[in-house]
């Protein structure tokens, strides 16, 4: 346990109250305020923009071959950005095991202050992750999870669940009123857990409804021909339903494409993730798209931000703690027209 | 294993050892067999099958399957892998392997979705698709043909650095397209006689392919080329040149693909493709294609394409979910290629 102590003792070392100070953990769009009305001794303990202790973080990250993968290297390169104290060392992004084992070892041996990491398997990468944590180097674990705690000191992602959770319940509440009302799901890559955690929390959230059944279920591959291929199929198979879910809005640029071809629109479609496309077409309010569920890559920033405060020993804003919590689940908000003008900053290409 | 080559014959090496059991005049009266008759036993069998599933369609999905709406979706999703195969088709006869069809499926749908293209209209990036697509296959042609490679890895090669190139043209970003007529062409308006254009493309493509094969001396050389390249060349075929020319002909295939793939999303995405190479191979060896060469239908690969597809179809009516599917598709390559082991070797004993 010496490997956690380490961080730790800096942490406490440095690390007083953290109180107020900016929205660091709240998305990257949020810096304003930073001086809001704390004046406190104690805040410069907190992180906060002003330059500090120089930091490497070491970024080992996805290969960009998805939208959403794509927008995870963009934020984290541009957040490191931001800092002049920070410096970046990126390796690229790969969504090969062996491939990225060998990365983070590189990074560890050029003894970066801090690794922020999301692995291509969280299983399979967990050695490499006890290893830099051996090695004295704090692991921000993003988004897909170590299968040990011992393998990061903190971990921050999304909320696969309640993505699911959150759009059954929207579908649930427009759907309440209504009789036998069908559902149909449009799933992601079936051999990925978070597809199923999404698809958990979704049918978990129908059973809330006794009035609406989900009448029928495909997986995609996250991909635009997938999703064109799999939604035609499912629009044939269920000559009319009232809504649909679907998991990932890169897929749905297909899955929008097929239902344009089908002529179909007797249902409201929700998404998943967050594109900027998709909540054009929400804003827009001129396609069956009427919903997206996030699953923002902001927090690829916020793990920069994390990276950087455990890097200079400091705790975070807005918390009583002294350090920075051992994970971060990020909340999966409903998008709607209503709030569209407040996320549409955060929507990827 | 020793199931995948026909009755006592041996495997033929890709570089054209004469290793082959036929006699030097064989392949021109094998060509001629296969125009002369384009259903065979095999075919039958294939046909077969494929009445099977529709049966089966009918009995558990009459309303949903059995519509003209169906049919137009079956045929639609098996128009862009069709396409391919047939390309492909031709380079396994030949006696080659193109292992790189999703990559430049990929690589030519995203050039031709960015790079300026969208700006010169629907004409410039059917252009620049059919381009890129032409361009790899006369990189793998050479490579194969006039380099030190085997076509497995050269065509390896191409896949890895299509999929990359595409990956970095793209930026991993999915390519929206916003061109009217190119939209257009995938919507119901752009039927002709209730038929959707990509289908078109796809039938023009297997009759071109069909009679290339079958009523020309190209197909003939093809078939020569892949039984045993050595005899080809001693009968006077060039037999690199000829190589070129199918790699040339399959990275056209893709291009043509790559196209239709656009119309049908609406976009280029660097995930194009993905494993076409598979379901390309898998179609055409299903369709009675040997994959040591030599031998190999038009009309089987694309039977091969409809089966897959209205299996798939078959499957998402049902809604049957994918591991399920995975395991009876596989099962299904099985079961297929056993009858195909049987018939050849009842039907073409020489």
């Amino acid at each position: 346990m010496s490997t956690f102590s380490l961080p730790s003792r800096r942490g406490l070392l440095f690390g007083t109250a953290a109180v107020s100070a900016g929205a660091l953990l709240t998305g990257c769009t949020s810096n304003e305020n930073n001086d809001a009305e704390d004046t406190d001794a104690r805040r410069a303990d907190a992180a906060d923009d002003a330059p500090g202790k120089p930091v490497t973080i070491g970024f080992a990250g996805p290969q960009a071959d998805h939208g959403w993968l794509n927008a995870i290297n963009e934020m984290a390169t541009e957040r490191a950005g931001t800092y002049s104290d920070v410096t970046l060392e990126a390796t690229e992004g790969s969504n090969d095991t062996a491939q990225q084992i060998g990365q983070i070892e590189t990074l560890i041996n050029k003894k970066v202050d801090v690794l922020v990491v999301l692995p291509a398997d969280g299983k399979a990468l967990t050695q490499v992750g006890l290893k830099a944590m051996d090695a004295g180097i704090p692991v921000v674990n993003l988004d897909r999870i170590f299968a040990s705690p011992q393998a990061y000191r903190c971990w921050i992602g999304g909320d696969n669940y309640g993505m699911g959770l959150n759009a059954g319940r929207y579908i649930g509440e427009r759907l309440k009123d209504k009789e036998n009302a069908k559902v149909v799901e449009l799933a992601g890559l079936d051999n990925l857990e978070l597809t199923r955690q999404r698809t958990q929390g979704f049918d978990d959230a129908l059973k809330n409804y006794p009035n609406i059944e989900k009448v029928a279920r495909q997986a995609a591959e996250f991909t635009v021909e997938s999703g064109q291929a799999k939604m035609a199929q499912l629009l044939r198979a269920v000559p009319e339903f009232d809504a649909l879910w679907n998991h990932d809005d890169d897929q749905g640029v297909g899955a929008e494409r097929a239902i344009q071809q089908a002529g179909r629109d007797e249902f409201f479609m929700v998404g998943g993730a967050g594109s900027k496309h998709a909540m054009d077409a929400i804003k827009a309010d001129d396609t069956v798209l009427k919903a997206t569920v996030l699953y923002p890559p902001t927090m690829a920033a916020s793990a920069i931000d994390l990276a950087r405060a455990l890097g200079q020993g400091k705790g975070i804003g807005g918390l009583a703690e002294f350090e920075i919590p051992a994970s971060l689940t990020l909340y999966s908000a409903v998008v709607t027209k209503d709030n569209v003008e407040q996320y549409l900053p955060t929507g990827f290409r | 294993m020793l199931s995948a080559a026909p009755a006592g014959k041996p495997p033929k090496d890709p570089a054209g050892n004469p290793d082959g059991d036929e006699a030097v005049p064989a392949p021109p009266s094998r060509g001629s067999r296969i125009g002369s008759v384009p259903i065979d036993l095999h075919h039958l069998s294939l046909f077969g099958v494929l009445a099977v599933l529709v049966a089966v369609g009918a009995v558990t999905v009459p309303e949903q399957f059995l519509s003209t709406g169906n049919l137009q979706l079956v045929l639609t999703q098996a128009s862009v892998i069709g396409v391919v195969t047939v390309g492909v088709t031709f380079v396994i006869i030949g006696g080659g392997i193109d292992l790189s069809v999703g990559a430049i499926v990929a690589l030519a749908s995203v050039w031709a979705t960015t790079v300026a293209t969208q700006e010169f209209g629907l004409g410039g990036m059917l252009l620049c698709a059919l381009l890129v697509g032409l361009g790899c296959g006369l990189v793998n042609g050479v490579l194969v043909a006039y380099g030190p490679m085997v076509p497995f890895i050269a065509t390896l090669a191409m896949l890895a650095s299509a999929r990359g190139l595409a990956l970095q043209i793209s930026d991993g970003k999915t390519q929206v397209v916003e061109v009217d007529a190119v939209l257009e062409l995938g919507l119901r308006d752009a039927y002709v006689l209730g038929v959707p254009p990509l289908v078109l493309i796809f039938a023009a493509v297997t009759l071109a392919g069909w009679l290339l094969l079958g009523r020309t001396t190209f197909g003939r050389r093809t078939v020569a080329v892949g039984g045993n390249a050595e005899a080809a060349r001693l009968a006077g075929i060039d037999v690199r040149r000829h190589r070129l020319l199918l790699y040339l002909l399959s990275g056209l295939c893709c291009g043509i693909a790559a196209f239709m793939l656009i119309v049908l999303t609406g976009s280029g995405q660097n995930t194009n493709g993905n494993l076409y190479e598979l379901d390309a191979i898998a179609a055409a060896i299903i369709g009675g294609t040997l994959l040591s060469g030599g031998r190999g239908t038009i009309t089987g690969s694309v039977l091969g394409v409809l089966i897959f597809t209205t299996i798939t179809n078959l499957f998402a009516l049902n809604n049957l979910q994918s591991d399920v599917q995975q395991i009876a598709k596989g099962a299904i390559i099985v079961a297929a290629v056993l009858v195909q082991h049987r018939t050849a070797r009842g039907g073409t004993s020489t």
